[in-house]
């Protein structure tokens, strides 16, 4: 047995190794969440097939009917599907991640653990609705005839991209909404206007060709764009743009991680 | 080779004082306070152009402050001390839950904590899924819960509902879920603060003896109660701390007679300005006497003559109800009466106006030896106006002639001798007599 240090300012040298030791908490709480979530299973189940399902029918009515926009060459729905796979995995991640040390305060304050499990649960609850996501795009691609190509082997890829992007905001914004309070209020707006500056309803290929570098600086357009060249295997990747992304996610990630760090020895204090 | 050891252990917490809290609002502990204090500091910095700003004065409270202790292995050491003393703040940087902000303690062993019963239950779920979650959050590995499982089962008495969700549980079904969880915990070192508070008392007592067995096989427990008597039960050695430092180290026994005599008054009778006094808008403690036959008490109490309380409160606001509760210890705590002026129909709800109320203990309740009387009163199911604990003592001399006979401390009953009636048996039937 090891000995146990505990000293002002020193939690660092043993936060890994204790990240180890509790990754079974870290799965059983996942379960609990998973758990909760599809309790009442048809509820649960029904919520997660309907949102999405519902979301891409907007989508396709307004941009690809009423603003004509282009898609692709492939059927509106499934241009707009690819995209809400990592929109949804994104905005949900974030949504449950960002209020999570909050709605656990109670635990917070009265056992120990690596407080960065909380928020790192959501996404793995995410990941589930994800996967019916998946069922349902695979739907609609057997309706519309479309057979992928031998690109779709690299969407774990970019499901490891998105999962990077929202990890780093997921980090920030819980830590935040600790710090202080009315944050919450403000998570909601972050996460529509994330929807409007990200290409999910329309293909970023609209966007003129001299401002796709900047609208690159919004990782979530990399990650996008990725799941679409996975998934429907005919689209221009934009290369500069997508490395831009894939840098800006990793530094968002150390950036968030780092944040969480220096504010979470002060969590128990303060929730 | 100790298994903790704490060299200069302080923590510091930044508090902003709220002047228009005033009085009205009673906080349980200090804990409590600086949580609640460390809030209000962080809505006003992030408002800080709101008006309410020159109501806050920031101040730094050292909640631990230099703390030098060492513990040996296989040690069942009681921590007590007043509320806000530091000792929670204690179990929590043992706990790892907070960081100190200078010191060092080091650890040599595996730390299960237990600062409440059921933390991360959630009420959706069904005890047999809570018990997975609450052993694995309270530091267990899966494999040593599913070894544990049908002992924990068998031992929280709830066999049937295992597969209900625990929202459907009472409370008493509840907390027996959880404590069975924790009692089954078997790290090196267990941390338990104040939780044996809540459940009925035979599965307090369970739970006790769950404990002391997990204590005899050698493990080291830290144990923080304000009762005195589970402490003395539990407990090999005690710490007294004051103001976040160790003021007494010693048997468990001893710190408590030394914490008790320290923060009782030794009088028989205390009274308070209308100002100074405990409460609130509603009622005020004025005074409490303790007297024989209408007269305040000089030196002892006889044991052979009622011993009355006598409170004096002034009620401000007039409530729907209002209890006054009373509470006699002897010298270790343990709570011999505990008693309500709820038992009296016509004292429920008191007029505006000073009250003057008599509590009688009938001759021979208590026994010789000191005692100490702690005062609550709150409207019932609602909010606790004033809790004095400790606030006057007295204590009970052998007088009459018959007890007097035998060597002063021969009697060892809680309640005195003469509290039982002995007589001659002049039934007509045959003797004893058959049921």
């Amino acid at each position: 047995m090891s000995k146990l240090v505990i000293e002002a300012g020193k939690a660092d040298r043993q936060y890994f190794k204790d990240l180890l030791a509790y990754r079974e908490l870290f799965l059983l709480l996942a379960w609990r969440d998973v758990l909760v979530r599809y309790k009442q299973t048809i509820i649960g189940v029904a919520w997660s097939v309907l949102r999405p399902l519902l979301t891409m029918i907007v989508f396709t009515i307004v941009f690809g009917r009423l603003a004509k926009m282009p898609s692709e060459g492939v059927a509106y729905p499934i241009l707009v599907f690819a995209a809400l796979l990592p929109w949804q995995f994104f905005s949900n991640t974030v949504n449950e991640g960002g209020n999570s040390l909050i709605s656990n305060a109670n635990m917070i304050s009265k056992v120990f653990f690596p407080r960065i499990i909380i928020p790192t649960t959501s996404m793995l609850v995410s990941l589930i609705d994800f996967l019916i996501s998946i069922l349902i795009l695979s739907a609609l691609m057997v309706w519309y005839q479309h057979v992928p190509t031998w690109k779709v082997v690299f969407l774990p890829l970019f499901l490891g991209l998105a999962a990077i992007t929202a990890l780093g905001v997921t980090y920030l914004i819980s830590a935040l909404n600790v710090k202080y309070r009315d944050f919450r209020y403000v998570l909601p707006f972050i996460i529509q206007f994330g929807l409007y500056i990200s290409p999910v309803g329309f293909s970023s290929s609209v966007v003129p060709d001299n401002w796709r570098l900047i609208y690159s600086l919004n990782p979530m357009v990399g990650v996008i764009d990725g799941f679409r060249w996975a998934i429907i295997g005919n689209t221009q990747m934009y290369w500069p743009g997508f490395f831009l992304s894939v840098g800006l996610a990793g530094l968002l990630l150390i950036f968030g991680f780092g944040f969480f760090r220096s504010v979470e020895r002060e969590f128990a204090d303060v929730i | 080779m100790s298994i903790i050891k704490v060299e200069n252990l302080s923590k510091k917490y930044i508090i902003g004082h709220d002047r228009h809290a005033g009085s009205a609002y009673r906080y349980q502990s200090l804990r409590d306070t600086v949580a609640h204090m460390a809030r209000g500091l962080y809505q006003r910095l992030r408002h800080p152009l709101s008006p309410n700003t020159e109501n806050t004065e920031i101040e730094e409270f050292w909640a631990l402050k230099d703390l030098n202790f060492e513990i040996q292995p296989g040690d069942r050491v009681g921590i007590i001390g007043r509320n806000g003393a530091g000792k929670s703040t204690l179990l929590k940087i043992l706990s790892r839950i907070t960081e100190p902000t200078s010191g060092r303690v080091e650890i040599d062993g595996r730390v299960a904590s237990l600062l409440e019963v059921g933390t991360g239950f959630h009420p959706e779920l069904t005890g047999r899924e809570n018990i997975y979650l609450n052993g694995a959050i309270l530091g267990m590995r899966r494999a040593e819960i599913r070894r544990k499982f049908d002992e924990i089962v068998e031992f929280s008495e709830i066999e049937k509902f295992l597969d209900t969700p625990v929202k459907r549980y009472s409370s008493g079904m509840y907390v027996r879920l959880a404590f069975a969880v924790a009692a089954h915990l078997e790290p090196e070192i267990l941390i338990i603060d104040e939780v044996l508070a809540v459940g009925d008392a035979a599965f307090q007592k369970k739970c006790l003896g769950k404990m002391e067995d997990v204590s005899k096989k050698g493990r080291t427990v830290l144990f923080v109660s304000h009762n005195m008597g589970a402490v003395i039960d539990l407990c090999s050695r005690g710490f007294l701390i004051e103001s976040g430092r160790v003021a007494m180290e010693g048997s468990a026994r001893g710190v408590v007679r030394k914490y008790l005599s320290s923060t009782i008054t030794k009088s028989t009778h205390k009274s308070w300005t209308h100002e100074a006094a405990p409460g609130d808008a509603t009622c005020k403690l004025r005074s409490l006497t303790v007297c024989q036959e209408n007269e305040p008490i000089l030196g002892s109490a006889l044991i052979s003559s009622p011993v009355q309380i006598c409170v004096s409160i002034d009620v401000e606001t007039p409530a729907n109800e209002l209890g006054l509760t009373l509470l006699v210890s002897d010298s270790e705590g343990k709570v011999i009466v505990h008693t309500s002026s709820m038992m009296n129909r016509r004292l429920r709800t008191p007029d505006r106006g000073q009250h003057f109320l008599k509590a009688t203990l009938p001759a021979y309740l208590l026994n010789s030896g000191d005692y100490i009387v702690s005062v609550v009163s709150d409207i019932p199911n609602n909010r606790i106006i004033f809790d004095e604990e400790n606030v006057i003592s007295f204590d009970v001399s052998l007088d009459c002639e018959e007890v007097g006979r035998y060597p002063a401390n021969s009697w060892t009953g809680a309640t005195g001798p003469g509290i039982v009636e002995w007589a001659r048996w002049e039934g007509q039937d045959e003797f004893p007599p058959v049921p």
